[in-house]
């Protein structure tokens, strides 16, 4: 391992690690209305929005209020987005003179950027205007991770038993306290390592050969900031961060994976905080924490080892570079994309395509978990989920009805998680059943065998889990894909996140039973590993046979030498 | 008599094979939707098996069809098991009760024959030695003995007089009785037990429902898993899956364990309260017993024998503790309560004596103005024993040590008794109540379980602290009226704990009602019987603990199961996904995953498909006896737990289809 591997992911790790509990304390305070140091700049712009909005940061809604306004304003941005893609032609800020979007983009687009997914099945430079980029897709990219967070706040009031706070309100508060600053210090150091911030044409450039070269710009460094810390992903250039215009430097590289998960990261000790519980928070950021370490391992080491023909061939000692930037090296590469599938974020800064079949297991496993931390909010919401079925399951054990936080889990509670859990596995499932067994759906393939299979799983797992990244080699481009993954993608949203707020509205309503010796402890190592082995196995038994079928036969295949 | 047993035992095992070809019926079988999925699967490849046409294949098909086939048998067999050993109780019981005829007293005073089932509420009928209760009922006239051996199993008789409860199917020894039916026919307690141990009125519990949704879920993932692998396995090409190994492999994956031990755990669950002669009125309530947080129990009767004893003679100086031991001897040969028979026996062990002496007096009765009792002797001596106060009076000058014995006695939780002759305080009798023997271990094993105890007395709370100390219970209330002993469990309750409580007496009605479990005894009035949700035959308070660790048992059981079955999934995994893609070109490389090294894939899945068929029957007498309980904290319980059933669940189906594997490799099937 080289020092800068070393020293890269040591960074990584300890801002996350220093920042898990400042941060963490900071999103509680704000939304239980405590005091923090940026009220004085930030309460009278925020009263300016409330008054607007008609609300107060008092008012107070109910559960199905909460879900309404969720689903009414998802919509709403849906619809607009759609119709703003469609008449991109024409708005202003469209130097390119790029036209409008046909149906079935817009409908895949807007689908992705308003589900935090941001899936692209198109490529930003040669499609989207500047109108286009900031005002309608970078505009989503703010308030869709508000949205979940605000879910995941709404749910964390209701476990602790608080009033369950204002939709509106808890959408602006995620804007205005934690995007939006964070994104302006994000983009300014973006700046600085070169990153371009513009809104003039492209640059036609004559190049030493002679010959002429278009060179895209735009409102990059804004963009990469919120595409980051809100876990968008989608690029503003097709190649997304592996483009030196998006991701120039290993510094603007690190600033990048860091981006990802700082809120994720600080959801789960918010929850603690939150629900007084900062030991079991520590457990799930503990489990989290180790399948983070598993990906970054399936990756890295793999993709170090080289591939095994060429190893065969005599040519020892040399890494799977293929498709990686050597500006950030393997170890820069590794864990921003260990990053980019933990956090659910999707841009990529190396191609997926490219990766051994060994280690694309660490995309698939990111993608199907969802929760080792996921996206801001929903990652935590898919983390109880797991912690309601593993304490039902395990907690029998102890010869007691089940309790999470003191409330006893029964039939609503463990039905609504298993259905939140079921939704994940269905949408992946047979969105490839149904590809592969069309004719329509295998002719988005690029690549023959289990390579091929594997590309349509990673374009459904991508999608139900909101991710957004790609496999590459298949034409996402297809009507069939654009729809079929548009759906995917609203489903695999709103399911979970509208399923766990019925999980926390109906733990509310009961009354918490003091703990004792006999209560079984969710905060302790043993809880921790069991919780880790429940969410093993039941994704195991769910996904084995897809992955064996898919990058498990092609490995296999490989070492056959036998390739695609 | 053996013959009739013989006989017994074949009706008894064709009762139980009859019922589990008639759970067959899928109209009975979608209640399971994990059998019912089976059910399903079968079906379908028993038409697969038919219409099957290379013979190797059709043997294939009507393999896997016959291991189907089975496990839904075996299934079966497991809840029919449990219900024919509820069944047998209930025969007996019901045997009891169909022969019963009563004498139905007419206004006129004459009575009449009616068949006991034809009795209503207020009846009146005449019982005489020898006969049948005929019904639930309350004495209205006349005293006499019952043998109630058919509903306790206890053979020593009860004496019922006047307002005192009786029951249906026990039989009258003695005298007679004139009894007025309270409750119909068909609503009987008899009637109410025959149901219940039957299950006829079994419902499902909360957490079993709650199960059973997961189960379902569960169940409907892994449709989801196998259906949609078929067209991902076509991929590969149009003969890459095999319908037949997809049934396989899908009633390999659903959770067809605990799926079919589920129901016959809640039953067996249920048996097991009645085997140590609880009746209790819903499984609701036992599932709740393994929930409660907090034990309310009654000091006398429940942790100390009924009375205090004499222990110790505390002798003011100037007199021997035999001299004292001879005045409280002579003082109580004329009281017959349990505390004047414990001082007369204390006073034999002192004096060496067996036989009672005899002596020559007139016996003063203790009455509550001179609170003092005793006796005045022939021979002119007068000896009185009771209350310290009472006798310090009529003594002259009492030493200080008396007063001080009787402080320290006091201090103690015992109740000090004076004895004095003729003027003269010969010292103290120290009266103590007797903690029931192996009750601390008990209070400890629910202390490690995280169950408080607190004990209800009248005691005043000096007396109330020792006993409660000596006993080990966390908490007591003294001097409690029952409104105390309500007040105590709503405010448990306002804290989201869950109470349990005996009761015997009409006015822990209320308080049997609010707890969340509450065992009646059955001695008790008809009205603490109606409160509670549970009813001990034996009339002993201390089975409340006997039905919290059966409550905590069935819990335990279903979650140990329910997780060793979804840890077996791992391997089965391991033994058919290789297997079933060995024929296609593209998936050969997955043979490397055949880590046990199942010989052929046919035999690799079959013997996926036997261990999974065979762990339902071999699972039976954990379903029926319950997962071993030991009293330890929560954690140390799910540590171990989770060893037992979920790391060795993920183990034992390894070896297990490994060594299947090589038993048919033996018959030529691997």
């Amino acid at each position: 391992m080289s020092t800068q591997t070393v020293i890269t992911w040591i960074v990584v790790i300890a801002v996350f690690a220093f920042t898990v509990k400042p941060l963490g304390t900071y999103i509680a305070k704000v939304f239980t209305f405590q005091p923090t140091l940026l009220d004085k700049p930030l309460t009278p712009i925020e009263n300016t929005i409330f008054r607007a909005m008609g609300v107060t940061r008092q008012s107070a809604m109910t559960v199905k209020q909460y879900g309404l306004a969720l689903i009414f304003t998802n919509v709403v941005w849906m619809l607009g987005a759609y119709f703003l893609l469609r008449v991109q032609g024409i708005m202003p800020f469209n130097p390119q003179h790029l036209k409008g979007i046909n149906p079935e983009l817009a409908f895949n687009t807007a689908a992705s950027f308003v589900t935090n997914t941001n899936w692209q099945a198109y490529s930003g430079e040669l499609t989207m205007s500047y109108f286009s980029q900031f005002a309608v897709l970078s505009y989503l990219q703010f308030v869709t991770p508000a949205t979940a967070v605000a879910a995941a706040i709404a749910f964390l009031r209701m476990l602790s038993g608080k009033k369950m706070g204002n939709f509106f309100v808890d959408v602006t508060l995620v804007v205005t306290r934690l995007l939006l600053p964070m994104a302006i210090v994000v983009a300014l150091v973006l700046v600085g390592q070169g990153v371009p911030q513009s809104l003039g044409p492209y640059l036609h450039l004559h190049t030493i050969t002679g010959q002429t070269q278009t060179v895209p710009q735009g409102p990059i460094a804004t963009w990469e900031a919120i595409e980051h810390l809100g876990q968008n992903g989608g690029g503003f250039t097709n190649a997304n961060s592996a483009n030196p215009l998006e991701n120039p430097t290993a510094f603007s590289n690190l600033i990048e994976t860091i981006s990802m998960g700082l809120l994720p990261v600080a959801l789960f000790y918010t929850f603690g905080v939150m629900t007084g519980r900062k030991r079991l928070a520590w457990t799930l950021i503990g489990v989290a924490g180790v399948f983070y370490l598993v990906m970054l391992a399936l990756l890295y080491f793999p993709e170090m080892a080289g591939n095994p023909i060429i190893n065969a061939l005599g040519l020892h000692g040399h890494a799977n570079m293929v498709g990686k930037e050597m500006r950030f090296g393997m170890g820069g590469t590794s864990i921003f994309e260990t990053s980019t599938m933990a956090f659910s974020t999707g841009s990529v800064a190396s191609a997926h395509d490219s990766y051994l079949p060994l280690s694309s297991l660490s995309f698939f496993l990111g993608m199907f978990l969802n929760m080792v931390f996921g996206a801001s909010g929903s990652g935590l919401l898919n983390m109880v989920m797991f912690v309601i079925i593993t304490i039902f399951l395990m907690g029998l054990m102890v010869g007691r009805t089940p309790e999470f936080l003191g409330k006893k889990i029964e039939a609503r509670e463990v039905s609504l998680a298993s259905i939140a859990f079921l939704m994940h596995p269905l949408l992946i499932l047979v969105g490839t059943a149904i590809a592969v067994a069309s004719p329509i759906g295998l002719a988005g393939i690029l690549n023959p065998g289990p390579h091929g299979l594997s590309e349509i799983l990673y374009a459904f797992s991508s999608a139900a889990a909101n991710n957004g990244s790609a496999f590459a080699g298949l034409n996402a481009g297809l009507p069939f894909y654009e729809v079929a993954i548009g759906v995917v993608m609203i489903l695999g949203r709103y399911a979970s996140i509208l399923v766990m707020l019925l999980v926390g509205a109906s733990l509310a309503r009961k009354r918490a039973v003091p703990e004792t010796s006999g209560t079984m402890h969710t905060d302790t190592v043993l809880f921790g590993g069991i919780l880790l082995g429940a969410i093993v196995v039941l994704n195991a038994l769910t996904f084995f046979p897809v992955m064996a079928l898919g990058p498990l036969a092609e490995q296999y295949l490989m070492m056959a030498h036998h390739l695609f | 008599m053996a013959a009739q047993e013989i006989a017994g035992q074949r009706s008894y095992t064709a009762s139980i094979l009859k019922a589990t070809i008639r759970k067959l019926d899928p109209r009975e079988m979608i209640h399971n939707p994990v059998m019912f999925v089976v059910e399903l699967g079968t079906a379908v490849v028993v038409w697969l098996t038919l219409i099957q046409k290379g013979a190797a294949d059709r043997n294939y098909d009507l393999l896997v069809a016959i291991i189907l086939f089975l496990t839904i048998l075996f299934a079966n067999f497991a809840e029919a098991f449990a219900e024919a050993r509820g069944r047998a109780q209930a025969d007996f019981l019901r045997r009891t009760k169909s022969s019963t005829r009563a004498k139905l007293l007419l206004p006129d005073g004459t009575t009449s024959w009616v068949d006991a089932p034809q009795l209503t509420k207020g009846a009146k009928v005449l019982v005489e030695a020898g006969d049948v209760i005929p019904g639930d009922g309350v004495v209205i006239e006349g005293v006499g003995s019952v043998d109630e051996s058919a509903i306790t199993g206890e053979s020593a008789p009860v004496v019922k007089a006047a307002d005192d409860g009786v029951t249906g199917g026990t039989v009258l020894l003695s005298d007679h009785l004139v009894i007025e039916i309270t409750v119909n026919a068909g609503e009987t307690f008899l009637d109410r037990m025959i149901a219940l141990v039957e299950g006829a009125e079994r419902q499902k519990t909360p957490n079993e429902i709650a199960l059973s949704a997961l189960l379902g879920v569960l169940t409907l993932i892994f449709v989801l898993v196998v259906v949609t692998l078929v067209p991902i396995a076509r991929y590969f090409g149009p003969h890459a899956a095999n319908i037949t190994t997809m049934v396989a492999l899908l009633v390999c994956l659903i959770p067809t364990t605990i799926g079919a031990l589920l129901s016959a755990i809640g039953i067996a669950g249920m048996n097991r309260v009645s085997l140590v002669n609880v009746v209790a009125k819903s499984g609701r309530a036992v599932e709740a017993a393994g929930d409660i947080d907090t034990i309310i129990l009654d000091k006398t009767g429940t942790i100390t024998i009924g009375n205090r004893m004499a222990t110790e003679f505390l002798p003011v100086p100037g007199v021997t503790q035999e001299e004292l031991a001879e005045a409280s001897l002579i003082s109580s040969l004329a009281d017959t309560t349990p505390e004047g028979r414990s001082v007369v026996e204390l006073a034999q062990d002192i004096l060496h004596i067996k036989e009672l002496p005899q002596y020559e007096g007139e016996a003063v009765p203790f009455s509550a103005h001179t609170r003092m009792s005793g006796i005045d002797l022939a021979d002119g001596r007068k000896i009185r024993k009771g209350a310290v106060s009472a006798i310090r009076d009529i003594v002259e000058d009492p030493p200080a040590e008396l007063e001080q014995n009787a402080e320290r006695v006091a201090k103690d939780g015992g109740t000090p008794l004076a004895v004095e002759m003729d003027g003269r305080a010969l010292g103290i009798i120290r009266l103590k109540d007797i903690v029931k023997s192996g009750l601390k271990e008990r209070f400890n094993d629910f202390r490690a379980m995280g169950i408080r105890t607190v004990m209800a007395t009248g005691d005043n709370k000096i007396t109330a602290a020792v006993i409660a100390q000596e006993a080990g219970v966390d908490d007591f209330i003294a001097e409690a009226k029952p409104e105390d002993k309500i007040a105590l469990i709503k405010k448990e309750q306002s804290q989201g704990k869950l109470v349990a409580m005996t009761g015997d007496g009409t006015n822990d009605a209320p308080a049997l009602a609010q707890a969340d479990v509450g065992l009646a005894m059955n001695s008790g009035t008809m009205a603490a019987k109606e409160a509670g949700n549970m009813i001990d035959l034996d009339s002993n308070p201390t089975k409340l603990l006997d039905v919290v660790m059966v409550g905590k048992q069935l819990l335990i059981t279903r979650g140990a199961l329910t997780t060793f079955s979804i840890s077996n999934d791992i391997a089965k995994y391991f033994a058919i996904i290789p297997a079933m893609f060995a024929a296609v070109p593209e998936l050969s490389g997955l043979k490397a995953l055949n880590i046990m090294g199942l010989k052929t894939p046919h035999g690799a899945i079959l013997s996926a498909l036997i261990f999974n068929a065979l762990i339902i029957p071999a699972l039976i007498p954990f379903a029926i006896r319950g997962v071993k309980y030991r009293a330890e904290s929560a954690d140390a319980m799910l540590a171990r737990n989770i060893f037992n059933w979920g790391v060795l669940g993920v183990i034992i189906p390894f070896i297990a289809i490994w060594g299947i594997d090589h038993i048919l490799g033996l018959f030529g099937l691997a």
